[in-house]
């Protein structure tokens, strides 16, 4: 259970760089065996993460760096998205997000504030710590018959 | 992972023909174009998104602006051809409700 494979990565805290992420990740999950539709949540959950870091941590100065971490266990794929450089305020996000009703005025739309609720939404479980600067840690497990097909032993009884 | 658009000026209607991501990176430029469209009274914006083959809360963030200008302005947008994992997300966020999508969409329904 213990086991698992370990890849680190940092970025400038640039927007230009959200879109290597998404190749990365997309070859990691690939390499796991993730089904198209999960490659592409995975891919907007970790994009979201990192355009919070980009555009909240580091808006005074373009300096920073955005760390990203990924956990490749056997069922799942874990996801650290930190930045150290200053934070945001969780509180205020949390209580932005959230889908919106039929009845809600156009005016009143909000522009920002659903990249933490498209990853809620998109990944299986999502931890925020908030102490020095910011970490998103998030998971998304394969599914049994995903791991079933990413077993060296493809073929069957025959 | 670039954003190419296409702006097609009609009578009273421009057509945004858009290919590649919308992402943190692109969505800027994305803005300055679609924005000033939506500034003319009667005037309609429809946005192509048949080769947008990514985008994620950062273009949903723009098509609300876009729609809030609209509002104010007294023009329409429409979107049209979104692809599945696209129109997903306007669908997750209940931003289909708000935003007019055009029914006819690429590669069937989820």
């Amino acid at each position: 259970m213990t086991n698992f494979d370990f890849i680190e990565m940092k970025f400038p805290a640039k927007a230009e760089y959200v879109g290597v992420a998404r190749l990365s990740i997309s070859g990691i999950a690939n390499r796991m065996g993730f089904t198209y539709e999960d490659i592409e949540d995975l891919k907007v959950a970790i994009s979201e993460a990192i355009t919070n870091a980009v555009t909240h941590a580091y808006h005074e100065d373009d300096k920073g760096e955005v760390t990203i971490g990924f956990g490749v266990y056997e069922n799942r794929l874990e996801v650290m998205v930190a930045d150290h450089g200053g934070s945001f305020n969780l509180n205020e996000i949390k209580n932005g997000i959230g889908p919106y009703k039929s009845n809600e005025s156009v005016e009143n739309l909000r522009e920002g504030g659903f990249g933490l609720f498209l990853i809620n939404a998109l990944m299986d479980k999502v931890q925020i710590n908030n102490n020095f600067g910011v970490i998103v840690l998030m998971t998304k497990y394969l599914n049994e018959t995903e791991v079933g097909f990413d077993d060296d032993q493809i073929s069957t009884t025959q | 992972m670039n954003l190419v658009i296409d702006i097609v000026d009609e009578n009273r209607k421009s057509i945004v023909n858009l290919s590649g991501e919308i992402d943190a990176y692109t969505a800027p430029k994305l803005k300055e174009a679609i924005l000033p469209l939506t500034k003319h009274s009667g005037h309609l914006v429809e946005v192509n998104l048949e080769e947008v083959n990514y985008m994620d809360s950062t273009g949903l963030g723009i098509f609300i602006s876009a729609l809030k200008s609209t509002k104010e302005n007294d023009s329409q947008m429409k979107l049209a051809n979104l692809q599945d994992r696209v129109l997903r997300l306007f669908k997750i966020t209940g931003l289909d409700n708000i935003i007019e999508i055009n029914a006819a969409i690429r590669g069937g329904n989820e």
